[in-house]
C-alpha cells in the first residue's frame, strides 16, 4: 500500500495500540495533522507542548503503558523539553514525535528549526532524526521498544516535513523489532541470588527499600509476598508509594529528606538495605559519607549503571525487579523479626505527638489537614497527582497510597506546573478513578492554561489548590537556612474560583477545616472539573526535614508545642 | 565509597556507523565533565558497525560506570574495559621534523633506532611515520624535539585484546536479541 510519511505516523501509533495523542499543531508538522483526520486516534489539543509531554507522562504512569506527545519544530519542541527531562529523570515512557522543517533546509537556521535531537540528546533515552519517508515506520517502532523496556524513558522522533510528504510502499512488519544495542538484563545470575538469599537469611536488622521501579516492573505482589515470607518492614521512596500498602503493619513510610524521623533512624541503624527499584537518590540518602553504614546492601535494579553510583553495594542484582523476587522469594527463610521491630517502635518515640494531626485544633487550616480530610474522605482510593514542592511532601506524608499507580509526582526532576497537566494525561488512561490533583498555588499556575484544555475536552479531574500566597518550599528554606530573609517568594495569584468559572468550570473556595467535608462531597459529586482554592496557613513548614546534603540520622523536627508562626494577615477572608 | 587509584584506562566500544553516533558516546564525558585522553573511530570488517577505541583517566569504579552507561546507548552494541585484560595497543604519528644537510644523516639514525619510516624529505625538513605503544612514540618525540619539531599529528591509542576472543562480533550481532 502506497502511504505518505505523515500517514504512517498514524499507522505505527495504531498498531501500537495508542488511542490518545496530546499535542499542538505548526507548521512542520501540519501533514502529520492533516493525515490525523483519516484515523481514529483521539487528539488532545493542549494550550502549551510542555502540557503535551506531562500529559503523555501521566498517562504513562497511569496506565503502564507508552504516553504520546506531538510537536512543531522549533518553538514547539524545545517547549517539549522540561517534559521530556521530567519523564527522564522518573523514567516514565513516552514517544514525542515533533515536526522538523524539510530535510533540504536542515542547518540553514531555516523559520522555526532547533536542532532537536541536539538539544534532548542529554535527557532522552534515545532520539531520531528521521529525514526519509522509508524509515520514519522502523524509527517509531524502535522508539516505542526503547521506550517501554528495560528501565522505560523517553524517546523523541524527529521526522522532517518532506518524510511526511513523500509516499512509499507501507507494510506492517510482524516481526519483533530488532535492536543489538538494546538488550535489557531480564534475571541476576544464580550466583549473586544466593549471596543475596545468604544475607537476607543472616541479617537481624533488615529494611527493604522499595522505590519506582517495583511499580514499573509490576512487583508489587511479588514484594507483598516477599515481606509476608521475610518479615522485613519496607520504607518507601516518594515515587515508590503505593508499591507496598502504607496501611499495611510493616509498612513504614518515606524514607529520605522529608520521610519519617523513625524510618530514616532504621535505615541508620538497619544491618542489611535491600533497594528494590530505587537508585539511592540525594534527597534519600543525605550525607553518603555517613549513610548507612551499618548495613549490608543488596541492590535489585534494571539499570547496571545506576550500580555503585550513589551508594557502594554488596550484592548488584541487576535484572527486572519482579522476576528478581521472584527467583528469590522461594530461596529466603520464613521468619519473623520480632526484635528489630520492637525496636523500630521505640525509634517512633514521640512522634506521633509531634504529628500536626494530634496537635489541638486551632481555628487555622493547614495543608496536612486538608490531605489527611481529602484522604479519609476519598477512603484512600483517588488517584492522587502532585506538582511540586510543600504540598508534594504533604500529600506524600498524608495520603496514604495502598495501591500501586495511586500518586504520580514529578520527583527526579521536581517539575513545577506537573500535576494538572500529568492529571488530565492520567484521565484518559483511567477513565472511571477520582483523579486528585494536589498543587501548590505557584505551580498551579505555571500551566494553569491546561484548564482550558480540560474545559474543551469536558473532563472531570478535581483540583485542590493549596493556596498559602508563597513558593512555600523555598521559603521554607528562606526561613531556615537564609534568616527569615523572604527573597521572591511571597506570591500574589488571581483568584482561583474565579479563573475556574472563566473556564465554565465548578469552584469553591474553603478556608475553615469544618468545610472540607462538604467541598471535597461536592467537588467528587460534580459532573465536571472542580477546583477547589484551600486558603491554608501562610507559613507552615514541612517537617521532619533534613537539611540538604545532612546526615540522614538529624532531622528537623516539627516544634512539639505551638507549631506554626501566625503572622498577621493569615486569612482575607 | 572505596576509590582506586585513578588509572588510564582503554575501552573499545562497537557501535552503529550512524549519523550522531559518536556525539552520543562523547556528550557522556561532556557532561560527567571528564577529559578524554584520546578517542579513535573507524568502520569494522562488519558493514554498518564502527569501533572506538577510548582512553582516559579514571578510577575502577569510575571506570565500570562509564562502560554501563555507554553500554546503556541503544548505539552501542558491546563495550569492553580492556585495561586489565593482555592487549595490544598502537598509536600512529607523523612527524615534521627540521633536517637540513647538516643534521639530516643524525635524524634518519634516530629513526632507524625507533624503526620510524621517513615518509617525506624537503631540503629543511623530513616528514617521519611512526607506530607502537604511546609511550615509544612519546620516546621518538623527545629525542626529535632538540631538532625543531615543525608539525606532529597523531591518531590516538587503538587497541586489541590478544587471543581468539571469546565473543567475536558476528555471533553477537547474530544473536537473537528481540523480546
Amino acid at each position: 500500500m502506497k502511504r505518505t510519511g505523515a500517514q504512517i505516523i498514524w499507522e505505527v501509533l495504531a498498531h501500537e495500540g495508542v488511542d490518545v495523542v496530546f499535542g499542538y499543531p505548526g507548521g512542520a508538522i501540519m501533514p502529520a495533522y492533516d493525515a490525523l483526520l483519516g484515523y481514529g486516534i483521539h487528539h488532545v489539543l493542549v494550550r502549551h507542548e510542555q502540557g503535551a509531554a506531562h500529559m503523555a507522562d501521566g498517562y504513562a504512569r497511569a496506565s503502564g503503558k507508552v504516553g504520546v506527545a506531538i510537536a512543531t519544530s522549533g518553538p514547539g519542541a524545545t517547549n517539549l523539553v522540561t517534559g521530556i527531562a521530567t519523564a527522564m529523570l522518573d523514567s516514565s515512557p513516552i514517544v514525542c514525535i515533533t515536526g522538523q522543517v524539510p530535510s533540504s533546509l536542515i542547518g540553514t537556521d531555516a523559520f522555526q528549526e532547533t536542532d532537536i535531537t541536539g538539544v534532548t540528546l542529554p535527557i532522552t533515552k534515545h532520539n531520531y532524526l528521521v529525514t526519509r519517508v522509508e524509515d520514519i515506520a522502523p524509527a517509531m517502532r524502535e522508539a516505542f521498544k526503547v521506550a517501554r523496556s528495560g528501565r522505560p524513558g523517553p524517546v523523541l522522533v524527529d521526522i522532517t516535513k518532506d518524510a511526511q510528504q513523500a509516499s512509499t510502499d507501507f507494510v506492517w512488519d510482524e516481526r519483533p523489532v530488532r535492536l543489538p544495542g538494546h538488550r535489557p538484563e531480564s534475571r541476576p545470575p544464580r550466583t549473586d541470588l544466593a549471596r543475596a538469599v545468604e544475607l537476607i537469611d543472616a541479617a537481624e536488622r533488615p529494611l527493604i527499600l522499595t522505590g519506582h521501579g517495583v511499580i514499573r516492573a509490576g512487583a508489587a505482589e511479588h514484594l507483598m509476598e516477599l515481606v509476608k515470607k521475610t518479615g522485613i518492614p519496607v520504607a518507601s521512596t516518594l515515587l515508590g508509594l503505593g508499591g507496598f500498602p502504607a496501611t499495611h503493619p510493616l509498612s513504614l513510610g518515606m524514607m529520605g529528606m522529608h520521610g519519617e524521623a523513625w524510618v530514616n533512624a532504621a535505615i541508620q541503624e538497619a544491618d542489611l538495605l535491600i533497594a528494590a527499584g530505587m537508585r539511592f537518590d540525594d534527597r534519600v540518602t543525605g550525607n553518603l559519607r555517613t549513610y548507612a553504614l551499618k548495613a549490608k546492601k543488596i541492590h535489585l535494579e534494571i539499570d547496571p549503571s545506576e550500580i555503585n553510583k550513589n551508594v557502594k553495594v554488596d550484592v548488584p542484582l541487576v535484572g527486572d525487579v519482579r522476576e528478581t523476587i521472584a527467583a528469590l522469594l522461594p530461596q529466603v527463610a520464613q521468619r519473623t523479626r520480632a526484635p528489630w521491630l520492637a525496636r523500630i517502635h521505640e525509634l517512633k518515640g514521640d512522634s506521633a505527638v509531634r504529628d500536626i494531626q494530634t496537635l489541638p485544633h486551632d481555628g487555622h487550616l493547614y495543608a496536612a489537614h486538608v490531605i489527611h480530610d481529602l484522604w479519609r474522605l476519598t477512603e484512600g482510593n483517588a488517584l492522587v497527582v502532585t506538582d511540586v514542592g510543600q504540598h508534594q511532601m504533604w500529600a506524600a506524608q498524608y495520603y496514604k497510597h495502598d495501591r500501586a499507580r495511586s500518586l504520580i509526582t514529578s520527583g527526579g526532576l521536581g517539575t513545577m506546573g506537573f500535576a494538572l497537566p500529568a492529571a488530565i494525561g492520567a484521565r484518559f488512561a483511567r477513565p472511571d478513578d477520582d483523579i486528585w490533583v494536589i498543587v501548590g498555588d505557584g505551580g498551579f499556575q505555571m500551566t494553569a492554561c491546561e484548564l482550558s484544555t480540560l474545559a474543551q475536552e469536558n473532563k472531570k479531574v478535581n483540583v485542590a489548590i493549596i493556596n498559602n500566597g508563597f513558593l512555600g518550599m523555598v521559603r521554607q528554606w528562606q526561613e531556615m537556612f537564609y534568616e527569615g530573609r523572604y527573597s521572591a517568594t511571597p506570591l500574589k495569584s488571581p483568584d482561583f474560583v474565579m479563573l475556574a468559572q472563566a473556564h465554565g468550570l465548578d469552584a469553591l473556595r474553603v478556608t475553615k477545616r469544618e468545610e472540607i467535608p462538604s467541598a471535597v462531597a461536592f467537588a467528587r459529586g460534580a459532573a465536571g472539573t472542580c477546583v477547589i482554592d484551600f486558603r491554608v496557613e501562610q507559613e507552615d513548614s514541612v517537617y521532619p526535614m533534613v537539611p540538604a546534603g545532612a546526615d540522614l540520622g538529624h532531622m528537623i523536627r516539627r516544634p512539639a508545642a505551638r507549631n506554626v508562626l501566625v503572622e498577621d494577615g493569615e486569612s482575607e477572608e | 565509597m572505596t576509590m582506586s587509584l585513578p588509572t588510564m584506562h582503554t575501552f573499545i566500544a562497537y557501535v552503529d556507523d550512524q549519523p550522531g553516533v559518536l556525539n552520543r558516546v562523547v556528550s557522556l564525558f561532556r557532561r560527567r565533565a571528564y577529559n578524554i585522553e584520546s578517542l579513535t573511530v573507524g568502520r569494522t570488517d562488519r558493514d554498518g558497525i564502527s569501533r572506538i577505541t577510548l582512553v582516559m583517566v579514571a578510577d575502577d569504579d569510575q571506570a565500570l560506570r562509564i562502560a554501563a552507561n555507554l553500554y546503556k546507548l541503544v548505539n552501542v552494541i558491546r563495550v569492553e574495559d580492556i585495561t586489565h585484560a593482555a592487549s595490544v595497543s598502537r598509536d600512529l604519528a607523523l612527524v615534521k621534523v627540521r633536517a637540513d644537510a647538516e643534521t639530516r644523516a643524525q635524524v634518519l639514525q634516530i629513526c632507524e633506532v625507533f624503526r620510524a619510516r621517513v615518509v617525506d624529505v624537503g631540503s629543511h625538513a623530513l616528514m617521519v611515520e611512526i607506530t607502537g605503544t604511546q609511550d615509544k612514540l612519546d620516546g621518538l618525540v623527545d629525542v626529535l624535539r632538540p631538532f625543531g619539531i615543525l608539525e606532529m599529528v597523531r591518531t590516538g591509542a587503538i587497541a586489541m585484546t590478544r587471543g581468539a576472543g571469546e565473543r567475536e562480533l558476528p555471533a553477537l550481532i547474530g544473536d537473537d536479541v528481540a523480546a
